[in-house]
This record gives structure tokens, sequence and C-alpha cells, in this order.
């Protein structure tokens, strides 16, 4: 497969007034294929949100490139939509206004039908039809986050790009999210970039598992394939000896590797 | 009737009553100050305590006798439109700069010292300068009113414009959001609750400010009225004055804070 994202040399620092900079992450490299999952594990303090970023053009790198279908990636642009951790929805709109806003925005082109459409068609690929006139904070964590994801998918993203998207939830509605974003990702086929902390969460969704050390000068640690067919069914899982191969490979990392103190 | 609903009438009742027996005594010490029963005969005409019949100032309010000698209602209004003109004029100018002073730190570095020099002044002293520059009535009170309630309207609009949360911003940038579009379809909403706030302050500000304005001014207008009935010793119209001057100023900020829950979307009051 031709290169679809990639990321080279990247490296981040922060310039510190009176000191040395502090260099957050550095000499990253990346090749992430079209369709792909991939999850970015790894310690608070990795630089993991910090390269999605710098993906998604809201930070831009102090060194290297990111390229997405041989374009040099410079500054945010709809083709790689965010689902931020805490789903930012505009709190003065309905999930219907919130969603119709970034397409109308991005797909100036639709008449008033097709707008609608499109938007009732995102709106329906996250089982929300039945709170589509109400505000955000009429409805529950879990449901605002579906309506960020819908959001993202429904500019027509080339990446879709997820800061800790369920990190914010407990896990029973957690657990719900995944299932909504896999039978998503099974009907419609999307590049994207997960930032996690959860290992479960990483090899239940991903084609691949990027591990990063701990930072300052964070870079990529491991990566780990997860040669799991879909789809996955998270109960039947738990035994599957390629699914438990995976969870010791990335614990491995994280708690004896690349163990860290927590403050 | 529930408990809390009788509450709400009865203790104000026993205040009013309280106030009533207060006034009544002060015009017993002092020398020609209208009592309460006569006040009353002032405002709403019948009979007074020297046994003269007497016409209402508030059963007649829209008699014209002249130029120079209009009823209540003319006065009030008078006032109102200076009020208004001066206040949507503050707007106009306040909510563009609070935006710029709130989405520019430049502008914030640049502009902060002279608003919180200016907000300060009493609008009596920058009354005679106004006079002295316009030598107009009308300008000058509506030009009173436009500089000294700009100023909430300037600091609640930027105040508004920082609480804008970096995570809409975000949204905005992945959108590409053009400036105007930012102003429009984020900044906008999240500071309207703000500007309300600011007008609403405002709106209090022209109103007191309008009264002393017109006394020094003269003319029509309530300020003058109730300056002129000083003049002419009708003490009872003073006192008159002041509870339509409260009304009114009571009414304004309802009809403004019910405007303004309308436009505030943390409140559910839109469809």
């Amino acid at each position: 497969m031709s290169k679809f994202l990639s990321l080279e040399n990247i490296e981040k620092r922060f310039p510190i007034p009176g000191k040395e900079d502090y260099v957050a992450v550095t000499d990253v490299n990346l090749e992430i294929k079209e369709n792909e999952i991939i999850s970015i594990i790894g310690h608070s303090g990795c630089g993991k949100s910090t390269l999605l970023n710098m993906i998604s053009g809201l930070d831009a790198q102090t060194q290297g490139a990111i390229l997405l279908e041989n374009k040099h990636v410079q500054g945010p642009g709809p083709e790689r939509a965010v689902v931020f951790q805490n789903h930012s929805l505009l709190p003065w709109l309905t999930v219907y206004k919130n969603i119709e806003m970034a397409v109308k925005k991005v797909m100036p082109e639709l008449n008033a039908k097709a707008l609608k459409e499109r938007v009732e068609k995102f709106i329906n690929m996250v089982n929300l039809d039945h709170a589509k006139d109400k505000l955000p904070d009429e409805i529950s964590g879990g449901m605002k986050q579906r309506v960020g994801i819908a959001r993202a998918l429904s500019i027509k993203p080339k990446v879709l790009l997820m800061d800790e998207p369920f990190g914010a939830l407990d896990s029973l509605t957690r657990a719900n999210l995944q299932e909504h974003l896999m039978r998503i990702q099974q009907n419609v086929k999307n590049t994207v970039v997960i930032i996690t902390h959860d290992i479960d969460e990483a090899v239940l969704l991903s084609d691949r598992v990027i591990m990063m050390t701990n930072g300052p000068d964070a870079t990529i640690g491991e990566i780990l394939d997860v040669n799991l067919e879909r789809p996955r069914n998270r109960v039947e899982l738990q035994h599957d000896p390629e699914y438990i191969r995976c969870r010791e490979a990335i614990l491995s990392f994280l708690y004896e590797k690349f163990a860290k103190d927590d403050e | 009737m529930n408990s809390e609903l009788i509450k709400k009438i009865f203790l104000p009742l026993v205040v009013f009553i309280f106030i009533i027996q207060i006034w009544a005594g002060i015009s017993n010490i002092v020398e020609d100050f209208p009592t309460p029963s006569d006040t009353y005969v002032a405002a709403f005409g019948g009979v007074n305590s020297e046994g003269d019949e007497i016409v209402g100032v508030l059963t007649d309010p829209f008699y014209v006798e002249n130029q120079d000698d209009k009823g209540l209602f003319w006065q009030i209004l008078e006032s109102l439109k200076r009020v208004f003109a001066g206040f949507v004029l503050a707007i106009i100018v306040g909510v563009p700069v609070g935006l710029f002073v709130g989405m520019s730190k430049n502008a914030q570095y640049a502009l902060n010292p002279f608003i919180q020099i200016f907000k300060p002044v009493s609008p009596l002293a920058w009354l005679p300068l106004l006079l002295f520059i316009f030598q107009d009535i009308n300008m000058t009170a509506i030009s009173t009113i436009f500089i000294t309630s700009i100023w909430p309207i300037i600091i609640n609009t930027s105040l508004g414009v920082k609480n804008v949360s970096e995570d809409y911003m975000n949204v905005a940038k992945v959108l590409r959001f053009s400036p105007m579009e930012k102003i429009t379809q984020i900044i906008l909403p999240v500071s309207v609750p703000y500007i309300f706030t600011g007008m609403r302050l405002s709106l209090g500000i022209a109103w007191l400010v309008i009264v002393a304005a017109e006394m020094l001014t003269g003319g029509i207008g309530i300020g003058f009225w109730i300056w002129d009935e000083y003049n002419n010793l009708n003490y009872h119209n003073i006192i008159i004055g002041i509870i339509v001057v409260g009304l009114i100023g009571f009414l304004l900020d309802i009809i403004m804070g019910k405007i303004a829950d309308y436009f505030d979307y943390t409140k559910k009051g839109r469809a």
C-alpha cells in the first residue's frame, strides 16, 4: 500500500525561559496505512497528545514533517477531523445543529435537502435520532461523545483523530462507545488514530498499537501488530491467545521496560 | 395561595406602612413637607388638606398646555427617548470595542487604562464639557448617557469573549472558520449573556444619568420636571417624581432581564 499518512523525524520542543528547552517528543517516525486503526499508548506526559495535536495541525512540530497523501500538513483542517476528549460540542446548538454547522462549512455545495439527509445519516449512525433536537447539556456524557464522533465523521475526513475519546467516561459507557466505533468502522472504513491510556481499549480497537517511551525525549518504543479478526467480540477475546499475547506485550512495555512512578 | 406567596405580598405591605409612618413623621417635623395624603391627592386628584380641589398629575398625564407645560407622560417619553438614543449608541460602539478588547491582547493593553480611568467619572463631570461642545439639550443629554453607560458594555463584552473556551476555538480551527465566522458562530453566542449583563447595567446607569442631566440642561424631561416642581414649591410632586422614576427604572430592568434571558443559551428560553 502506498504512503497515506506519514510522520517523519517529528520533534516537539517547548522553550522554557531561562532554561534549556523541554523536548517533549523526538525522532518519531511512523507510517499509517489507509483505513488502518492505530492506537498510541503511553504513560501520562509521554507526549502522545502533543503528537496528535501535531497531526491535527492545532500544534506545530519544531522539526520533521507530517505528510498526508504526500502533502505537507500545515495547520488544522477538516480532512483531519478531531474527536476531543471533552466532546467540545457547542452548548447553544442542538445535536442536529452541531453536526449541521460542521457539514455546512465543509460541504457548502450541498443543497438544503442533501444537507439534511447527510446530517440525519450521521445522527442515525450513532443511534441518536431520538435526541437530535436536544441541547448537549440535556444528554449524557456518552451521548455527547457519540455526537462528537458523528460530527467528526460527517465532514468526510481522511483521518479521524481521537484524543482519549472515552477517557472521561465510566467503564460501561466506554465499552458501549467502543462497540459503536467498531460497528461504524465495520460499515464505513476510516483511518483512525486513537490516543489512549487503556490497554484493553488499544488492543480491542486497533490494527497496530504504538507504544511511547516516557518523556522528556519521548519517542516510539515498540509497535505491536494486533492480528485479530474483525468483527471482534470483547467477551470471546478474553480467552483468545492473540489477545492475551497483545495485552501482555503492552503490559510488559508499560510496567517493566518503561515503568513510571506516578508523582 | 401558598404561604410563600402570602409572605411575598404581606411582608412588603408591612414595610410600606412603616415607610408611610416615617414619612408622616417627617412631614410633622419639617415645615411645608408634603404629607402622604396630600401627595396622594397631588398624584391622583381629590381634595387636599387645605380644602382645595386638585387634578392629580397622574390622573391627566397627557395634557399639553403649551410648549413649556406638558403632562408627566410627555416628560417621561422625552426622557426615555434620550435614554434609548444614548443607550443604543453605547451598544453600537461598545459591543465591537468590547469584542476587539476581548480578542486582542494588544487592544486590551492599549485601551484598558483608559477604560478604567473614564469608567468611574460621574456624568455630572462630563455634562458641562458636553454642553459646551454641543450647545444643545438633546445632544448633551444623549452624549452624556452614551459616555457614562458605554463602559459596562465594553467591559462585559470583553469578559464574555475571554470566556470562550479553547475547545470551541479548536473546533473552529479544524473547520477552518474565517475570522468573521469565528465571531458570529462561536464568540458571539458565548458572549451574548455577558453582553446583555453589560447592557442591563448600562441601561440602569443611563436611567440614573438622565434625571441629573435634565436637571442641568432644562427644557423638558422627567429630571427637568422634578427640578421645575422644586422651583414652583410643589414639593409633593418631587416625591411623585421620585416614585415614578423608580418604577420606570424597575420596569426597564425587568424588560432588559427578560430580553437577556431570551438570548442566553444557558437558560432554556429558546425554541
